[in-house]
């Protein structure tokens, strides 16, 4: 039996169809839920897509995680499901308290739009088993809010935890500053490793035709 | 009763909007400025029996909503 995810759909959500479409071809069976649903089905993984929930209204995932469906979402994880948050699902779990830090105004003040390359930092996790560390991938970024931020405590505990996915760099591996995150990173899991979020958008990156396959590596973690 | 809550990020995190700011001003020739940091106002009309009342709850607003207390630091003013 094939594998089924869910999609979460907010008001200003984009990137919902094109996640649909990624893990169709990973195998997944997907279905879109709105996220005024209370509960989720039955399923081996819950992506919070990409958009613009509420139009990033106060900010980004602020309003979003609130929505009915989050409460499922939070007891879907806490019981140890897989739950991945991509670009602005990414602000939306940090928001809702699933993982830790907080993502604000890029610090040139542009909405970053392009293919960027990122380095795995760790693949002792479901999401990036399928990669080895210092692998370069390359993935296209959109967001306006990536300047990912967290104090140094927090970030002293990411990298006890092993818990920093990803990092910007340059087509070398080296890392390189697009946003102003702190320690260019790009992706980070919860503590227990089932929460995980990231900026780029590797639904978007399945096909070479379209500039890079380098999302099928990342995405096939949660399909084995 | 009328609550104001200003909110803006916290001293040590880089405000990029801020800092654009700044170089702007700078660049208009306003050479005395140290700093600029940019936030935001929100203003509320509320119910409350008295002053403390709204303030408690405005509190409760802020730190669940109003603001990220991971990035940002707020203020409330509550104006009867």
């Amino acid at each position: 039996m094939s594998k089924k995810a869910v999609v979460v759909q907010f008001p200003g959500t984009n990137c919902e169809f094109d996640t649909q479409y990624a893990l169709k071809k990973l195998g997944f069976d997907v279905e879109i839920i709105w996220h005024k649903e209370k509960e989720l089905p039955e399923a081996n993984l819950v992506v919070i897509p990409g958009g613009f929930s509420y139009g990033d209204y106060l900010r980004s995932g602020a309003i979003a995680k609130f929505s009915p469906i989050m409460d499922a979402v939070k007891e879907y994880a806490k019981n140890g499901g897989y739950v991945l948050g991509i670009c602005n699902g990414f602000q939306i779990l940090t928001e809702a308290g699933l993982l830790p830090g907080a993502l604000k105004r890029n610090n040139n003040l542009h909405f970053i739009s392009k293919h960027q390359y990122i380095r795995v930092e760790t693949n002792r996790n479901k999401f990036l088993e399928n990669c080895h560390v210092g692998e370069v991938l390359n993935i296209p970024v959109a967001h306006a809010d990536g300047n990912y931020f967290i104090d140094e405590k927090g970030l002293a505990d990411l990298i006890k935890n092993d818990q920093i996915l990803l990092r910007y760099c340059d087509e070398s591996g080296d890392p390189t500053i697009l946003n102003g995150s702190v320690e260019q990173i790009a992706g980070v899991c919860n503590k227990e490793k089932n929460v995980f979020g990231l900026m780029p958008h590797p639904e978007r990156a399945m096909e070479s035709i379209l500039g890079s396959e380098d999302g099928v590596k990342m995405l096939q973690g949660f399909a084995s | 009763m009328k609550a104001v809550v200003n909110v803006f990020l916290k001293e040590g995190v880089l405000d990029p909007q801020g800092k654009a700011v700044h170089h702007a001003l700078d660049s208009l020739g306003f050479g005395n400025v140290s700093d600029v940091r940019i936030g935001k106002q929100i203003v509320l009309k509320l119910h409350a029996k008295n002053k403390e009342e709204a303030l408690k709850e405005v509190e409760q607003m802020s730190e669940t909503l109003l603001a990220n207390t991971v990035i940002e630091d707020y203020t409330i003013e509550i104006i009867e």
